[in-house]
């Protein structure tokens, strides 16, 4: 009896406003549907999937997704662990420069998007000027209104937002370790660079794993900083699967189409997650320092 | 490397100052940012076009000024705190419940069940937006407070059931049997003796309820037409559509929009951040 009256009020409220949504959306994906009541009627089977596979803003959406995990992969998460590792050292001032670095992220990304805009504005703004000053006239750019330069310009942004957070993992990762490993590893006489390659990166690997992860299921879903900061333009050269939808389900009334888009979202979340949970996390239960005894 | 810096004063004069360096490097990139936007809420555009990196002169305050004095500024914060303050109550109060039933008691499906809150994690706004949409257009929750709060608390779920549930379980079960004994309800131990120990675990789930109210725009911006409901995000973006020209005043509204945020990050900043890496360690 308590176990029910405890349960019911998340249960109502998840299945209500969670699994619902997701049903009526892979449900409405089937039909062609402009929006109005609340069930569509029109059905044309998988028609608005085989429309996706010919629209090339969405198969430009998939590019641009893949870009930005791999950027974040490359980029993005190898700073984040140096930046981490830096300011695991005993210096002064650590714990500022620690609170610094992550405020952005406590920043929305609309307050970012439209800080950025600004800085990046051919007119007025902040890039234009600092390079000049710093006599790389030949970088100057219009940033976000050029195909060939929204894209890098969005990685920066993304970079300035969310590296903090990374790193703040990284930091509460490296912190677990015991220092006497690490040490260890000095005494026996190892160079910096194959403590960290042998024994600081192998007992990271949990963290790191979740970052990815992290950054993998939130570059899918990509919107706000995006349709903010470019509107997923120009021609689309920035646009993303969020966007995406956002077009057509709520500018044009295409409800059926934008279901469609909001199902591959969903499908692509969620066979990463299983994915990699399955072949990737689980060898996390076993604990780090098995793991890498078996790499050896 | 330490162990020998006694050896080597010459490294031990350089390595500090090399890692300063890069650290203020990245310092001054995080900062730069925000630093041109106080500095430029205080010029003119024209101050702007001509001197957009140096200091203003003559100091214009009258931006933000102009956005202090304004009712929607205001209308905006109140609008926010308001919907995060609910939202946060919500989710806080109904997880906390389900997790105390999924620590606590053993019966069949719990696993299950358990399993289909958490895969809840994977199921951000983005996914749902458009059915919720629709769903909150049929229950007549458009341009109501309530059409954000309570699909934010029910997204919220997942994340705050997980840490709550972690930490009721690392609570003896000796002290549920004495309090059994003594005579108490499962709620009466539950509201007495769970929630006031839970006390850490409660203000770090409530701090991310809060940031995740905060700084969403996604569900706002399609539940809400009226101006009047609007929060800062959606605020601040239909501000910039509105002056686009206007520069200077824009860059007044973002740095007042941030102000709230930033506050309340250094007073809640160890509950942010323990929120945050729980679990992410541990894999």
């Amino acid at each position: 009896m308590t176990i029910v009256l405890f349960i019911l009020p998340a249960l109502v409220l998840f299945m209500l406003l969670v699994l619902a949504p997701i049903a009526l959306a892979a449900y409405s994906s089937f039909f062609k549907w402009n929006g109005f009541g609340l069930f569509p009627t029109n059905f044309i089977g998988l028609d608005n999937f085989t429309r996706l596979l010919e629209d090339e803003v969405f198969l430009g959406d998939l590019w641009r997704g893949l870009l930005l995990i791999i950027f974040s992969l490359v980029i993005q998460l190898p700073l984040a662990l140096a930046i981490a590792l830096l300011l695991n050292q005993k210096m002064r001032g650590r714990a500022f420069y620690r609170l610094l670095f992550f405020m952005p992220y406590v920043l929305s990304e609309v307050i970012t998007a439209v800080l950025f805009t600004m800085i990046l504005s051919p007119e007025r703004g902040l890039a234009n000027e600092l390079l000049a000053f710093v006599g790389l006239e030949s970088l100057e750019s219009t940033f976000l209104s050029e195909p060939s330069t929204v894209m890098y310009s969005l990685m920066i942004v993304m970079t300035w937002k969310y590296f903090g957070f990374h790193m703040i993992l990284y930091l509460a990762g490296r912190q677990s370790i015991p220092n006497e490993l690490t040490e260890a590893a000095q005494i026996d006489g190892a160079t910096p660079w194959r403590v960290f390659w042998h024994v600081t990166l192998p007992l990271l690997g949990p963290t790191i794993r979740i970052t990815i992860f992290l950054s993998v299921i939130g570059t899918i879903q990509l919107f706000d900083l995006v349709y903010v900061l470019t509107g997923g333009g120009p021609v689309h050269a920035s646009e993303t699967m969020g966007v995406t939808m956002y077009e057509f389900g709520f500018k044009r009334f295409q409800v059926g189409y934008a279901s469609a888009i909001s199902v591959v979202m969903f499908l692509l979340s969620l066979v990463f997650a299983i994915g990699y949970q399955r072949f990737v996390m689980r060898r996390d239960t076993e604990g780090a320092i098995t793991n890498m005894r078996a790499k050896r | 490397m330490s162990t020998h810096a006694r050896d080597k004063p010459a490294i031990q004069v350089v390595r500090p100052i090399a890692l300063h360096t890069v650290v203020i490097v990245i310092g001054i990139f995080v900062l730069l940012p925000i630093l041109y936007g106080v500095l430029g809420g205080f010029k003119n555009n024209q101050q702007l076009s001509t001197n957009p990196i140096g200091l203003p002169s003559p100091w214009v305050p009258s931006n933000y000024t102009d956005v202090l004095l304004s009712g929607d500024f205001w209308i905006q914060v109140w609008n926010s705190s308001f919907i995060a303050l609910a939202t946060t109550f919500i989710t806080v109060g109904v997880s906390a419940l389900a997790a105390f039933v999924f620590a606590r008691f053993a019966f069949r499906g719990r696993e299950f069940l358990f399993t289909v809150f958490a895969a809840g994690l994977m199921f951000p706004f983005a996914v749902a937006i458009l059915p919720l949409f629709l769903l909150l257009r049929f229950f007549g929750l458009l341009n109501n407070p309530l059409g954000v709060i309570l699909p934010q608390a029910a997204f919220g779920l997942s994340l705050t059931i997980i840490i709550l549930r972690q930490f009721f379980r690392s609570i003896p079960g000796e002290i549920e049997e004495a309090a059994t004994l003594d005579g108490c309800t499962p709620f009466g131990f539950f509201w007495r003796i769970l929630l006031p120990m839970a006390r850490p675990a409660l203000a770090t789930v409530s701090v991310l309820a809060i940031v995740g109210s905060w700084n969403n725009f996604f569900l706002p911006l399609v539940v809400f037409n009226d101006p009047g409901l609007w929060t800062l995000p959606v605020g601040v973006q239909q501000f910039q559509g509105q002056y686009s020209s206007d520069t200077a005043r824009i860059l007044a509204y973002v740095v007042l929009a941030m102000v709230p945020a930033l506050a309340f990050y250094s007073v809640a900043e160890r509950h942010l951040v323990g929120g945050l890496t729980t679990g992410s360690t541990k894999g």
